[in-house]
């Protein structure tokens, strides 16, 4: 398997939002951060070679990419921004990888349902070994929008979910996972580097505690 | 957009329950890109698929390598009928329409646009 600085190399061609739209939170996750994730989920779990992986907001395509260069046997990216895709499309060329790229908002893929033993059903039937993301944290307008990707991973994956949430929250996150059959555990505690990439932001950057964290389905 | 991942969409329009998978896939542009062959991939697939709507897409699409009922016994042959169809045929353009409330998904540049408006959800 390719080696963590050279996949974390590789990475820093996967191109960023050309125009990041700041409702939908599009920060790039960092070639640093995308190949510890992956790397850790391949090497340490084997959630990645031969398995197959959604990306929950697939943005520019950084973890997909990662995913694929990993060696996941198939590749889904979610995105609710056309735009994105067409530039994760573009990112997956890059290293000839065969992802599929679905242009759906992920917040219409979970909805309420009383019958289902942790209360709630997906709108598709998208399933996979693993779901990786990196979901918008919910600050602005949008708040919960994390947990509602957490539910949709929850609702695709059959072995386990790694994603990226604020420290902040985590023992919210922890007790609503477990509602929902996951078990969850930190990984490793970051500092995410939120660039200016926006014009409201006063400083130069922005560091925010977040928790790389892995949930194992039940 | 794969055959394996059209197995996963369905019409989600608010109030459409029946008749909502498969999406027919009309105006079809398909292309065929090798991938490699993971037997072992192909095989854990097989359970989750769903077989009659993999059969009949791709019928429609005049792509006939699989058998109309999945055989009881797994043969390589069939591993990589499945791969062909499932992992290599790709549809670059076209729509995927819901045959329970005629709802249109376009399908551009490989990838299909799920999104609804307000009122659909």
């Amino acid at each position: 398997m390719i080696k963590l600085k050279q996949l974390e190399s590789e990475l820093t061609q996967v191109t960023k939002f050309r125009e990041p739209k700041v409702q939908l939170e599009q920060y790039p996750t960092t070639a640093h951060l995308a190949a510890s994730m992956l790397y850790t989920a391949a090497t340490t779990y084997e959630d990645i070679e031969d398995a197959s992986v959604v990306d929950l907001g697939v943005g520019c395509g950084m973890l997909t990419c990662a995913s694929g260069i990993l060696g996941a046997a198939y590749n889904v990216g979610v995105d609710v921004d056309p735009e994105a895709l067409e530039q994760a499309r573009d990112n997956c060329d890059r290293f000839e990888l065969d992802a599929d790229l679905v242009n759906l908002d992920v917040q219409e893929l979970v909805v309420p349902a009383d019958d289902d033993e942790h209360g709630f059903r997906l709108t598709q039937r998208l399933s996979a070994d693993t779901v990786v993301m990196n979901p918008p944290f919910g600050t602005k307008s949008n708040k919960g929008i994390d947990m509602v990707f957490l539910q949709a991973a929850a609702g695709i994956a059959e072995r386990a979910i790694y994603s990226l949430h604020k420290t902040s929250t985590r023992d919210f996150i922890l007790r609503k996972a477990q509602s929902w059959g996951l078990k969850g555990e930190v990984v490793a505690e970051l500092r995410y580097n939120i660039e200016a990439s926006y014009k409201f932001h006063k400083k130069k950057s922005v560091d925010v505690e977040v928790d790389f964290l892995r949930f194992e389905v039940e | 957009m794969r055959l394996i991942t059209h197995n996963m969409l369905q019409c989600h329009v608010k109030g459409c329950t029946t008749n909502n998978f498969p999406l027919q896939i009309q105006d079809a542009e398909l292309e065929t890109l090798e991938a490699e062959f993971n037997p072992g991939f192909v095989q854990r697939l097989i359970p989750k698929l769903h077989w009659g709507a993999l059969y009949h897409t791709a019928v429609s699409l005049g792509i006939e390598d699989l058998p109309e009922q999945m055989p009881e016994e797994v043969t390589e042959d069939l591993l990589r009928a499945i791969h062909k169809v499932a992992l290599e045929t790709r549809v670059k353009e076209g729509k995927a329409v819901c045959l329970g409330c005629g709802h249109v998904y376009p399908i551009s540049n490989g990838i299909p646009n799920m999104l609804l408006q307000d009122n659909e959800v």
